[in-house]
């Protein structure tokens, strides 16, 4: 016999629910708040790229701030799961219906005003960060929007051949070496080029990366600010041995880094290497010989081990 | 089509994956070529190793591949193969026979001789085998785009060690360039240089910057980038 329940007088107030949602509000600020201060003081310090340059910190940042943001909406979803889970779970012996749902203009509006103000904020946020630090250490192309301001930019050509990056100066006569070092705290801008196929110059440490492409000047920028080792790897598929394509550079102090420029600069000379070399450009054609004034293969003598660069078409590619 | 034979379905193809991965791997990455081993044969913390390098070879399938060859240190026969064995912390003292003709370096940097014991390396001419065309010289810079001088490089970029290859005299190389490998005469250049083996043991890539690799204008093809031929493994061993 089902069990009979006496009917609420008439006039007596109906007892109130739990207010569920002050209550998984509560949860989730103080969770929300626990994370965030988490983020901030404990991983933001340690996130990659690090501090070592001005991109870098930037880049460091941004995933901080992203972090910040991301972690109060991903701790409401778990919030009100986890709470739905627990309070209105099915129970044995209830087979009501739950409570019908219907339409809410305000809370339809709170939200998608809500998304809006988060999207346009990371829209204005990621914007600013890309302009500040001077294009964020990305490659820009050619012809660079935003550059760092005062007349120290160092510069570095960064020359990508299958399976080695080599790095001229232009500021020290033009002389190459197969060491990446840079000055603290002065603004470099890498002219990043190939001879070859398609490399990109991904610099971890200093939040550096920019492809490397036949014929073309790609610029990127970015400010030192600590001393030490970096690690420069190849990031784009560049041929079978590309895993091998890997090295190392370091941050040196002014003084370190005038003196080694300046000796291997002098030793660059003094050897005829820098005669060897092609004058500076921001681009090279491996098949010309600049300092013979004409194509490689209409160098006469240049022959043997088929002979030359070759043409496209000699012989067939297999 | 019933459960079993849907699992059995299932797992064939399954092994069928797995297998054709695995032979890829051993096939096209996987290598069997021999590794000449001179670890014994150090001494003193020096090993001498010696190799040439041929504008062909007639022991592959590949025979207009140009080709580096290294020789067996007991038996001092040629070997087909990149692969070579040297104790850490050791000079090798190398000895490459260079029999190919000149090809411009792609980055004539790697005309600057970097990395050996004393910054250079010293290089003769030969008409032929036992023939010399004057003493051996010494060299810091073998400009490849002057004289057309460069065969090849042999570089081990993580040692920052980078050597171009003499290669030989042209006018005879175009008269009596060797033709069937591994050269034994014809005319050559012989470059003899030494650098370290570092102290801790590993494999360390080695490779050839001239674009010798037939057929690729952009990019290093064929030999430039396969084992046995231009590229290769120096593997430092306790």
């Amino acid at each position: 016999m089902a069990e009979s329940q006496a009917p609420a007088a008439p006039g007596a107030p109906e007892k109130a629910g739990p207010n569920h949602g002050m209550r998984i509000f509560l949860i989730w600020i103080v969770l929300a708040l626990v994370a965030d201060l988490l983020i901030w003081f404990l991983w933001y310090p340690h996130l990659p790229p690090g501090r070592m340059t001005e991109s870098a910190r930037h880049q460091q940042f941004d995933i901080a701030v992203l972090g910040l943001a991301a972690a109060p909406v991903m701790l409401f979803v778990w919030t009100y799961f986890g709470y739905t889970l627990i309070n209105w779970r099915h129970r044995d012996g209830d087979d009501d219906d739950g409570p019908p749902l219907f339409g809410h203009t305000g809370i339809q509006a709170s939200w998608i005003a809500g998304t809006a103000v988060i999207v346009l904020a990371a829209f204005v946020f990621g914007t600013v960060e890309l302009i500040v630090p001077d294009g964020a250490g990305a490659g820009e192309g050619p012809n660079p929007v935003w550059k760092p301001s005062g007349s120290n930019v160092l510069q570095v050509q960064v020359i990508g051949q299958q399976w080695q990056f080599t790095y001229r100066y232009p500021q020290f006569g033009g002389m190459e070496s197969t060491q990446l070092l840079l000055p603290l705290n002065r603004p470099v801008a890498f002219h990043v080029t190939s001879l070859d196929v398609i490399h990109s110059f991904w610099a971890y440490q200093l939040g550096v990366k920019a492809d490397a492409n036949p014929g073309v000047d790609n610029v990127a920028y970015t400010t030192t600010r600590q001393l030490g080792g970096f690690t420069v790897r190849c990031s784009e598929l560049c041929g079978i041995w590309h895993g091998a394509m890997f090295d190392s550079g370091q941050v040196v102090t002014p003084t370190t880094f005038l003196a080694w420029a300046t000796r291997t600069q002098s030793i660059e000379r003094r050897q005829g290497v820098l005669a060897a070399l092609p004058p500076y450009a921001l681009s090279y054609d491996p098949t010309v010989i600049p300092q013979l004034g004409q194509q490689v293969v209409k160098v006469a003598g240049i022959t043997g081990a088929n002979g030359y660069y070759y043409p496209p078409s000699d012989p067939v590619a297999p | 089509m019933s459960l079993p034979a849907r699992i059995v379905t299932l797992l064939v193809a399954f092994a069928a994956v797995v297998a054709g991965a695995v032979f890829i791997v051993v096939h096209y990455l996987g290598s069997s070529l021999a590794v000449v081993n001179y670890s014994p044969e150090a001494s003193g913390g020096v090993v001498n190793v010696v190799m040439q390098e041929d504008p062909q070879n007639s022991v592959s399938s590949r025979p207009d591949w140009v080709s580096y060859f290294v020789q067996d240190p007991k038996t001092k026969a040629w070997v087909h193969t990149t692969l070579f064995q040297v104790p850490a912390n050791t000079r090798v003292n190398m000895t490459i026979l260079g029999y190919d003709g000149c090809t411009p370096l792609r980055n004539n940097f790697f005309s600057k001789v970097q990395g050996t014991i004393g910054g250079g390396m010293t290089v003769q001419q030969f008409k032929t085998v036992g023939k010399p065309l004057g003493a051996p010289r010494r060299y810091s810079v073998l400009n490849s785009w002057s004289n057309c001088s460069v065969g090849h490089t042999f570089a081990i970029p993580s040692l920052h060690v980078y050597v171009p290859m003499a290669s030989p005299n042209t006018a005879l190389f175009n008269s009596s360039a060797c033709g069937a490998s591994p050269c034994t005469s014809g005319p050559h250049s012989v470059m003899k240089f030494s650098f370290m083996t570092p102290k801790t043991t590993g494999t360390f890539r080695w490779q050839c910057f001239v674009p010798c690799g037939g057929g690729f204008l952009d990019g290093n093809g064929g030999p430039m980038q396969t084992l046995g031929f231009m590229m290769g493994n120096m593997e430092v061993s306790a």
